[in-house]
């Protein structure tokens, strides 16, 4: 058997997806399935005075019509996982409004019916009473002492405030001899998986056994919530995530609709299916990013970092999602980046507005870090005159200092990040750009070199750390018939573990990998389980699959020994087969050891039959994945148009099981980040109203406008897991976007421009280049 | 209304309500899910199907406007059990993670592929440009068509 891990090997998810075969929740047909649509607040902040749905239920082919009010007191609120402050205000969540609707998209009333055309026509003949009342779109505004209470019961809309201090950051101020500062905007932003949501729920009356058929990245975390919303026995409920087209962090959610539908299937003893408009999911499937704050970098004149402060307002929407609180947080974790920074502290004011909740959007909190700080690594080189890949050398962490230890108390693994920095700015060819820059510039062309040097937390997580479990499961089960199956909580949504789970097992048990089956998604099948996000596929659900291989192959080899007649230390694994060390000649297959295990005659008493393992992976810390990004650009100056000449990511995610997956995930994860840096802005205007409610009006990068990458990798392995694996897939959309900025920012650096705010649309760099031209 | 359809080569009558998409009557009465919704709006492609040959978005269609003509969806674009070569193409060269845009993806690139069989990345990109992908970032899924269309040519 040719070993497969660190091959390139194609992925066992495609044959199905590609020809249609696959199954995602919106695909279940069930005998006697009725169809939901729901009913969702046009005003950001209004009192209901009445809700009448008589005409709706009188509508032929309506079954049923709810409001926040039927379900009282038998859908429980919905929870939110964290609590970073004991003081933090938690606003009490109802899976329908009852008196107030707090944003524009809240769930006011579902409509059942025998299908999706008649549900969405009696949405039209539900009457709600509102009383509009002044709404706080903005975060700031909301702080302010005339601002209107969104949460009267709270009396406040300011959520918590934290804050995360190292070293001594007033005196590291005190010592400046230059003080760099800059307020920025992380916008507002729709993640935008291409399948929207989706539930299918079906009550079986004689087991009592619900079924969820949900769009999720984690159908265990589902249960337990729902569960708890429903009153249901955990045992009671099975939920399936079948092939999810994307999640994005936007399906690392629990939401009411899942509650709304159980219910629903429940009561009306029918399967019930809600099918997400994409209107719906921007108005109502949470938002990510939405941080505004000033930071400041104290340094001495040759360009050394001495201190970092960071204070921030973090919009949390209306509501808290799933983890909404902690995301913010998460940005205080890697404010020191890839930097030596003595003194960092961050002060976070997190804010209730009338507009949906943000949570974690494909890299959490961690983009924001690296946005801001390597923005401000580039103006600090500016306004020292040094070249901003040196600044970045003379402060990094060297290679021979990890594990390191911020002042903050975050210990990083590994890495190197020179090398990587080197590496990206040969295969840039960054002098000849400078050069050409300088030519560029006497002819009146505007080219500019962006920087990213960034390091990333991942692999989460230690549990201590996380707002829930952070460990991950897998149960390796060899069948009668020398199978595998693998069963993992690591439930993916696009990224690929069928493939490098299979790869895993591959190497591990010497089997074929059509004989692997990774089976995932299905809280029945498979034991509990965490799920993908926070770059933890491999890292912890890979390292668990591992583990838990180890533990069958032990099993495997003293029921080899046993055949074979000799001790265990005796017995060899070569590939599948197992070999008595002494006498080569002497072999079982795994096939034999198999059907030993479960034909177990003459077996010694002390041996159980079987082959399958489980084991549950806790990490002992995260992971630091980390890289250089170099984007080099040309803007026009009259119309404000960026065309990006050349993009190369040099990424380190330790070591690798197949790197064509991590290709896929660094190149979809820095198109992403351009959508960030270039494009995407979710806007709501004063009033609270959501603007950019449709695709049409969000746009999002597409296949002519998206630049092209040039991947590379260097490789420290991390020494928390013994895969030496790092994470991935949000490398892309944390490194990515300063070096977009930082490249447009120099290219205008000859016009005055020192800063501009996401995205850099056309219109908002022309409106830039005009700023600075009049001041 | 009764309408007659040939969907992927097979007959089929059907009443359906005239306000019933195309895409739903796939999905919903024919049971063929490989087409999925995105946004219902035209944008995303995730639709798009072959009518009569040409590439079009199926929830921009009502089922009536189809009668009597002829469709292909992605269950019926591989012959006697034997991947298309754009198929082939997107396994090949990664084309494809969540895989919810890829029926359309596929469907678009081989419209391509018949007016253009030597198309370069740019032709690629802007004849794309109504398919949107939220995982890939298009890089492997325009190498999956240069795959594919080395492949047409016989070249690989
Ligand atoms: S669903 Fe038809 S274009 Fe999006
Ligand atoms: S592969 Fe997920 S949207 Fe294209």
């Amino acid at each position: 058997m040719p070993k497969l891990v660190g091959q390139s090997f194609k992925r066992v998810e495609d044959p199905r997806l590609i020809t249609g075969e696959g199954q995602y929740v919106d695909d279940i047909q069930l005998p006697r399935m009725c169809y939901a649509a729901i009913l969702r607040s046009p005003y950001p902040h209004a009192r209901i005075k009445n809700i009448d749905t008589s005409k709706a239920e009188k509508r032929e082919g309506v079954v049923a019509v709810i409001t926040g009010k039927d379900i009282l007191g038998k859908i429980n609120p919905l929870p939110c996982a964290a609590r970073p402050v004991p003081e933090l205000k938690m606003p009490t969540h109802y899976a329908l409004a009852v008196n107030k609707v707090y944003f524009v998209g809240h769930p006011i009333a579902v409509v059942v019916a025998e299908d999706r055309y008649i549900a969405r026509d009696a949405l039209d003949l539900i009457e709600v009473d509102y009383e509009p009342l002044p709404p706080v779109a903005d975060p700031e505004q909301a702080l302010r002492s005339d601002a209107p209470i969104i949460h009267e019961d709270l009396g406040t809309n300011l959520a918590f405030e934290w804050k995360i201090e190292g070293g001594d950051v007033d005196a590291a101020f005190a010592q400046a001899e230059v003080v760099v500062k800059q307020e920025f905007v992380n916008q507002r932003l729709i993640p935008v998986p291409m399948e929207p949501r989706c539930v299918v729920a079906q009550w079986d009356a004689g087991k009592q056994i619900l079924t969820l058929w949900t769009s999720t990245q984690i159908p265990h975390l589902v249960r337990s919530l729902i569960s708890g919303m429903l009153n249901l026995p955990e045992t009671h409920l099975r939920v399936i995530a079948p092939d999810v087209g994307g999640g994005f962090g936007q399906k690392l959610q629990v939401y009411v609709e899942e509650a709304l539908m159980g219910y629903l299937a429940m009561k009306l003893d029918r399967p019930v299916k809600w099918t997400e408009t994409r209107r719906e999911n921007f108005m109502a499937s949470i938002h990510g990013r939405d941080q505004v704050g000033v930071m400041e970098l104290a340094l001495k004149r040759d360009g050394t970092i001495l201190g970092l402060r960071y204070d921030v307002i973090a919009d949390m929407g209306a509501y808290y999602q799933l983890l909404t609180p902690a995301i913010p947080t998460l940005t205080g974790l890697m404010l020191c980046g890839s930097y030596k920074i003595p003194a960092v502290r961050m002060t976070k004011k997190a804010v209730f507005t009338n507009k949906m909740s943000t949570d974690a959007y494909r890299g959490a909190g961690r983009p924001e870090a690296t946005f801001l700080l390597e923005r401000m690594m580039d103006l600090a080189a500016k306004e020292l005159g040094i070249d901003p890949a040196e600044i970045r050398r003379k402060n990094f962490i060297q290679p021979d200092e990890f594990p390191y230890t911020t002042p903050h108390g975050i210990t990083y693994d590994s890495g190197n990040y020179e090398a990587a920095l080197n590496r990206a700015l040969e295969l840039a060819e960054y002098s000849r750009w400078r050069k050409e820059q300088e030519e560029a510039r006497k002819q009146g062309r505007y080219i500019g070199i962006g920087i990213s040097s960034y390091v990333e937390i991942c692999g989460m997580g230690p549990s201590k750390a996380m707002p829930a479990g952070g460990w991950e499961s897998a149960t390796v089960r060899i069948e009668p018939s020398g199978k595998v199956v693998v069963l993992t909580g690591a439930h993916p949504h696009g990224q690929g573990e069928e493939t490098s789970f299979t790869q895993i097992v591959v190497e591990e048990l010497g089997v074929n990998p059509e004989d692997v089956m990774v089976i995932h998604g299905d809280t029945e099948a498979v034991q509990y389980g965490i799920g993908i996000f926070g770059s933890r596929g491999l890292a912890v659900g890979g390292t668990a699959v591992y583990m838990a291989a180890q533990k069958v192959k032990e099993k495997a080899r003293k029921v080899a020994a046993f055949l074979l007649g000799v001790e265990e230390n005796e017995v060899e694994q070569v590939d599948g087969n197992f070999i008595s060390k002494s006498d080569p000649s002497k072999s079982v297959t795994l096939l034999q050891v198999a059907n030993a295990a479960y034909d177990p005659k003459n077996y010694p008493t002390d041996m159980e039959p079987g082959l399958v393992a489980t084991a549950f992976y806790e990490p002992s810390n995260f992971t630091f994945p980390s890289g250089t990004h170099v984007c080099v650009c040309e803007v026009d100056i009259e119309t404000g148009e960026v065309k990006i000449l050349k993009y190369v990511a040099v990424d380190d995610c330790g070591k690798v099981v197949n790197p064509m997956l991590v290709e896929g995930q660094i190149i979809g994860g820095i198109v992403q980040a351009f959508g960030q840096a270039m494009m995407e802005r979710c806007f709501y205007d004063e009033n609270g109203q959501l603007i950019t409610g449709e695709l049409t009006d969000y746009p999002i990068p597409k296949a002519h406008n998206s630049p092209k990458i040039t991947v590379e990798r260097i490789e420290t392995p991390s020494p928390v897991n013994p895969l030496g694996a790092k994470g991935v897939g949000e490398a892309g959309t944390i490194g990515a976007t300063p070096a977009f900025i930082n490249a447009v920012c120099d290219a205008l650096e000859p016009l005055g421009v020192k800063h501009i705010d996401m995205p850099l649309t056309p219109a908002n760099v022309w409106k830039a280049i005009k700023q600075a031209k009049g001041s | 209304m009764r309408i007659n359809v040939t969907v992927n080569g097979r007959q089929y009558s059907s009443d359906v309500e005239p306000r019933m998409l195309l895409v739903h009557y796939l999905r919903d009465v024919l049971g063929l899910t490989g087409t999925h919704i995105g946004c219902e709006t035209g944008v995303c492609g995730a639709c798009t199907v072959l009518l009569n040959g040409e590439a079009v978005k199926s929830c921009m269609l009502f089922a009536v406007q189809v009668d009597g003509q002829e469709i292909t969806t992605i269950e019926g674009i591989s012959q006697d059990g034997q991947l298309h070569p754009v198929q082939q193409g997107f396994w090949e060269k990664h084309g494809l993670q969540c895989g919810y845009c890829t029926p359309g993806m596929i469907l678009a690139s081989i419209q391509l592929l018949k007016r253009n069989p030597n198309p370069t990345e740019e032709e690629i990109r802007h004849a794309l440009v109504g398919n949107l992908c939220r995982c890939t970032g298009y890089q492997q899924i325009v190498e999956a068509v240069q795959w594919a269309a080395q492949k047409m040519r016989g070249e690989i």
